[in-house]
């Protein structure tokens, strides 16, 4: 394959992976990944330091849209910024010191949790909880836009989420992902915080906890910029085009597209790392 | 200023340099494509690429000289550091409003991607 088809193939890829991370909420990384590595052979040190450059410019292209939405708390997110930027150097230097084969299995394992995310509807916010004693020490609780008014909320078990963002965090530097997944799991159900708040501010996180990773990254090389160029411009223009049209696309049946072609890139990941092929 | 127009100023100056570090980037790309297009692409066994593209100075300097894979790189680290401004932008931002807390959490973040920055030095 010349420079040139391999440049336009990962642009078309990374675009349509960056259109149905945005769509689906997913993030771009967890297919771009797998199918630089399975389809084009590439090596996963190459696919996951490019996916996580485009991580980083999905995350800091959008914020601005997240936050006219009233949503993100900023406190929150920067808390546990502490605990994502701290496993994402763990992660990292983990990526560095494992093999290529366990890093594809894992990878297999968080696809398999993205599918079935993916099939999963969007689950009820329970109702808005009174901050615990921790949580309103560090000011954490917050309000967000309800039927025209401000409604209030409270955090819970900050130790616990915080623990869980830690794992974020590992998560994110060890696949060159943004694990946004896990971030919302810790926010929505261990800190019982409403999950239009979790999300959003999960996605600010998400750039802050990877350029923890990125130094880590670059400094090993895994940041190439024959790979990384098509990925993030890629993810960058599919993801754009992703939120253009979120408010007037079948989402449900766009998730469970998005959750078959995850769960066969996850059987693939795990079977391939197994014998040694990624 | 309360926080929501704070961080709706910080989300446009992201933006602006995520538009910024695509716009590098894709010079870059284009400088690359001219004088490689027709080579083999094989990236099927990873082979570290060298200073040029592994530490911040070897970055800059291959960028100054217009070589295209620094540039692209060049690119990517303003991408990279644009997390790295919000969270020093939110620093500033509590400072002004007095909340010491949150002043020094966004420090302790702030330290710690100093640190891995500081891997690539």
């Amino acid at each position: 394959m010349t420079v040139l088809t391999f440049t336009l193939v990962v642009l078309v890829i990374s675009a349509l992976a960056g259109f149905l991370g945005a769509l689906t909420g997913l993030g771009g990384g967890v297919i771009v990944v797998p199918v630089l590595a399975l389809a084009l052979g590439v090596d996963i040190k190459y696919a996951i330091g490019a996916s996580l450059v485009s991580v980083i410019a999905t995350s800091s292209g959008a914020a601005a849209a997240y936050v006219r939405e009233g949503y993100s708390n900023i406190r929150i997110g920067m808390f546990l910024e502490i605990a994502t930027t701290l496993g994402a150097i763990v992660g990292a230097i983990l990526a560095v010191h494992v093999t290529t084969h366990a890093i594809a299995i894992v990878f297999g394992v968080v696809l398999l949790q993205s599918a079935y995310q993916s099939f999963k509807s969007t689950p009820e916010s329970g109702a808005p909880v009174e901050s615990d004693g921790l949580a309103r020490k560090l000011h954490l609780g917050g309000t967000y836009p309800l039927d025209g008014k401000r409604q209030e909320y409270g955090v819970r078990n900050v130790p616990a989420g915080f623990g869980l963002m830690f794992g974020a965090g590992a998560l994110s530097g060890l696949l060159g992902i943004g694990s946004g997944a896990v971030k919302v799991i810790a926010m929505d159900r261990a800190m019982k915080i409403p999950f239009k708040v979790s999300t959003t501010t999960s996605n600010f996180m998400i750039g802050v906890t990877a350029a923890a990773s990125a130094g880590v990254y670059l400094s090993r090389g895994y940041i190439d910029p024959r790979v990384a160029m098509p990925v993030m411009l890629g993810v960058l223009c599919g993801a754009f085009l992703g939120t253009k049209v979120l408010a007037r696309a079948r989402v449900r049946t766009l998730r469970i597209i998005f959750g078959i072609v995850v769960l066969v890139l996850a059987v693939e990941m795990i079977v391939n790392g197994i014998l040694g092929k990624v | 200023m309360d926080d929501q127009r704070l961080e709706i100023i910080i989300g446009q100056l992201l933006r602006a340099g995520v538009l910024l570090a695509a716009t590098m980037v894709s010079i870059g790309g284009l400088l690359y494509l001219t004088g490689h297009h027709a080579d083999t692409a094989s990236y099927k066994t990873f082979v570290a690429g060298g200073p040029a593209v592994q530490t911040l100075a070897g970055i800059v300097q291959s960028a100054t000289h217009l070589q295209s894979e620094g540039l692209i790189q060049f690119g990517l680290l303003l991408l990279i550091a644009t997390p790295v401004a919000r969270v020093v932008l939110a620093m500033v931002g509590f400072a002004l409003e007095r909340d010491k807390l949150y002043a020094l959490v966004s420090f302790i973040v702030l330290a710690i991607l100093v640190f891995s920055l500081m891997r690539a030095t």
